[in-house]
């Protein structure tokens, strides 16, 4: 294992319980995030792109196989020691946005630093500060009806970074947004990936997408069939 | 910080949703209200009766044939003079004893009339209890013995028959009798719904010859201090029994008295308390329900704040404060309303109603408990929530 990565998963399998039947979702997969890192995950729907971010980001644990997150082994964690754990170490931004609706667009970004316990004035200053990284400064009052998508999903993603994760795990971000606010969307990732050196997944279905995306995954029927890194024109190095 | 989050979310939820809100709480006003109005009923009676029965003067033994307790019915008096005679005999004192033959009877003055209560009596009585002639006199020691038509009244009787007029030296008709009004009672006040100053007073010997009967009902005995009021009392029954063998007597204090009405009260007191805990019982209930419906509503939420970070405890605490919200806010209504219905009853009608501190409290901590009891399913089934069905969830 190496010990600087940010999540490891060796031969993680994940298998739901429908009816007696047990469908399989992932069968095996063993992968590596490295700090920094930026990550594209494609394949068909249903392949377990979701259901591989979800054990990335500790929502979930693997049925076998071993996992850690930010060094630590997820197996036989309490669900408290599996929240300290995400909002430690991960950031999510969802393809819904999920942002609380009679909050203000501070006051969302400040969430996750209440589970730390942080004091409200310095939650706050920290949530200005993020607000105003990716772009949305002049509005920090207004509550999530009050924005556009685009804005929504930029709130989403100060939210995600606020707490200075190491991952940033974005499951088809721009999948609710327009072309163009989705293009704007990427490139602040990319930027945040750049300048803050946090490591960003992202699951999408646009090829022009995963191709920016330094290492590209692909997965078919809960199985990794390709993990390739692309250099800087955008051809597959290996 | 976690625990003030879980405070305004709570808040927040309740403010978000006013009018479920406030028919929830609805169920708490009223069983919190109605646990302080019948506390308040309840404590009112008590010391009304207390004030009664030590207002009868102090260091009283009461001796009546058969039993005093809850459920023994009331005895048929074989006693009479002789008994009376021993009585006095153990007392030591006439002046200690007090006795009463009791009827009741219509009395007439003119074109007025009014059933009362006849007592038939010795002179004896204001020496006993405590009680004030208004105007003219008591019975004396000659009235009694030579059986003279004299009679005292009560202060309602007197207004009925009189109305402003002093009845002193005035006629009335006692069962078709005629006789003289030496006195009138200055007034008592009515308890229980029970008017106190609707009774006549007339000696002893008349009233056994208008009645045409040699018993009497019952003894009272004033003990010269609280030491000798138990030997008195045991020495008073002994003799009684030695006298009628067959039968039964008791004597009893005010002690005795004051606690079997107690039970008496705390029966009623219990079964009105029976009645408003269902209420309680209800609301709390609708809250349990209501808190199931926000926990349902806000299943995407929860499934938010445990991805960034949330402990089951967290989201469990922010619900749970949200229900303890709604019925401490609602007892809290529920206590002013008790209290303003209390004070209003008290201030406006004869039934008596005290407020105490410590009911109030208890209503208090009752709204707090059911709270708690009633929020913690709903509240431990949303900590519960699997994150990951949590955020899909619609
Ligand atoms: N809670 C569940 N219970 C049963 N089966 C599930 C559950 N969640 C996912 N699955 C199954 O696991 C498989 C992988 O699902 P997953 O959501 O990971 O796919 P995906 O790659 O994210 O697809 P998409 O691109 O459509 O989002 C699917 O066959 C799905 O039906
Ligand atoms: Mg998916």
């Amino acid at each position: 294992m190496t010990a600087d990565a940010a999540i490891e998963a060796i031969d993680v399998a994940r298998t739901y319980a429908l009816d007696g039947v047990s469908v399989p979702a992932l069968r095996g997969v063993s992968l590596t995030i490295a700090h920094g890192e930026h990550v594209a995950l494609v394949g068909p729907s249903g392949s377990g792109k979701s259901t591989l971010m979800h054990l990335l980001g500790g929502l979930d644990q693997p049925t076998s196989g071993r996992l850690r997150i930010g060094g630590r082994d997820v197996a036989g964690r309490t669900p408290a020691e599996m929240a300290h754990l995400r909002n430690a170490t991960i950031g999510f931004v969802f393809q819904s946005f999920h942002l609380l609706s009679r909050t203000s667009a501070l006051d969302n970004v400040a969430l996750p630093l209440v589970y730390r316990g942080m004091g409200a004035r310095e939650r706050r200053e920290r949530a200005a500060v993020m607000l105003e990284r990716v772009g949305l400064g002049h509005r920090v009052g207004h509550r999530p009806n009050q924005l556009s998508g685009g804005e929504q999903q930029r709130v989403a993603i100060a939210r995600a970074l606020v707490t200075e994760p190491a991952v940033l795990l974005a499951d088809e971000p721009t999948g609710n947004l327009d072309q163009t606010t989705g293009a704007a969307v990427l490139e602040l990732l990319e930027q945040l990936n750049t300048a803050e050196g946090v490591a960003v997944v992202l699951v999408t279905h646009d090829r022009e997408v995963a191709a920016r995306a330094r290492r590209q995954i692909t997965m078919r029927d809960g199985r990794i069939v390709s993990d390739t890194a692309v250099d800087e024109a955008g051809e597959a190095a290996g | 910080m976690r625990l003030a989050e879980a405070w305004r979310v709570a808040l927040d939820a309740l403010r978000a949703n006013r009018m479920r809100s406030g028919l929830t709480m609805l169920g708490m006003v009223i069983g919190v209200g109605a646990v302080v109005i019948l506390v308040a009923l309840g404590t009112g009676t008590k010391n009304e009766v207390q004030a009664q029965v030590e207002g009868l003067g102090s260091n009283l033994l009461l001796v009546v044939p058969g039993q005093v307790s809850l459920n023994a019915a009331p005895a048929v008096s074989r006693l009479d003079q002789s008994d009376l005679d021993a009585i006095i005999r153990i007392a030591g004192d006439r002046d200690r004893v007090a006795v009463s033959l009791t009827s009741g009877e219509n009395v007439r003055a003119g074109n007025e009339q009014v059933f009362t209560s006849l007592l038939g009596v010795l002179e004896t009585t204001p020496k006993v209890f405590l009680r004030d002639v208004r105007s003219g006199a008591y019975l004396t020691r000659t009235d009694v013995e030579t059986g003279r038509r004299v009679a005292v009244l009560g202060s309602t009787v007197a207004r009925t028959l009189f109305g402003e007029r002093d009845p002193v030296g005035q006629q009335v008709t006692i069962a078709g009798v005629r006789f003289r009004v030496i006195g009138v009672f200055a007034p008592l006040g009515q308890s229980l719904g029970v008017d106190r100053d609707n009774e006549v007073h007339i000696p002893l010997s008349t009233a056994q010859r208008l009645l045409a009967t040699k018993r009497v009902d019952a003894f009272a005995v004033k003990a010269p201090d609280a030491e000798t009021i138990d030997r008195l009392g045991r020495d008073i029954v002994a003799e009684l029994h030695r006298r009628h063998p067959d039968e039964e007597f008791s004597a009893v204090t005010q002690e005795q008295i004051l606690g079997v009405l107690g039970d008496i009260l705390g029966v009623l007191t219990a079964v009105l308390a029976a009645i408003a805990g269902i209420s309680l019982l209800v609301g709390g209930v609708g809250v349990s329900n209501i808190m199931l419906v926000s926990v349902r509503e806000r299943t995407r939420e929860i499934g938010l704040r445990m991805a960034l970070g949330a402990r089951p405890r967290d989201i469990g605490l922010q619900f749970l404060l949200e229900a303890v919200l709604l019925t401490t806010v609602g007892g809290l209504l529920g206590i002013a309303f008790g209290v303003g219905a209390s004070l209003a009853t008290a201030a406006l009608s004869p039934v008596p109603a005290a407020l105490t501190w410590w009911s109030i409290a208890l209503a208090f901590g009752v709204s707090c408990a059911v709270g708690i009891v009633f929020g913690v399913v709903p509240a431990q089934r949303a900590g519960r929530l699997d994150p990951v069905v949590a955020l899909r969830s619609e």
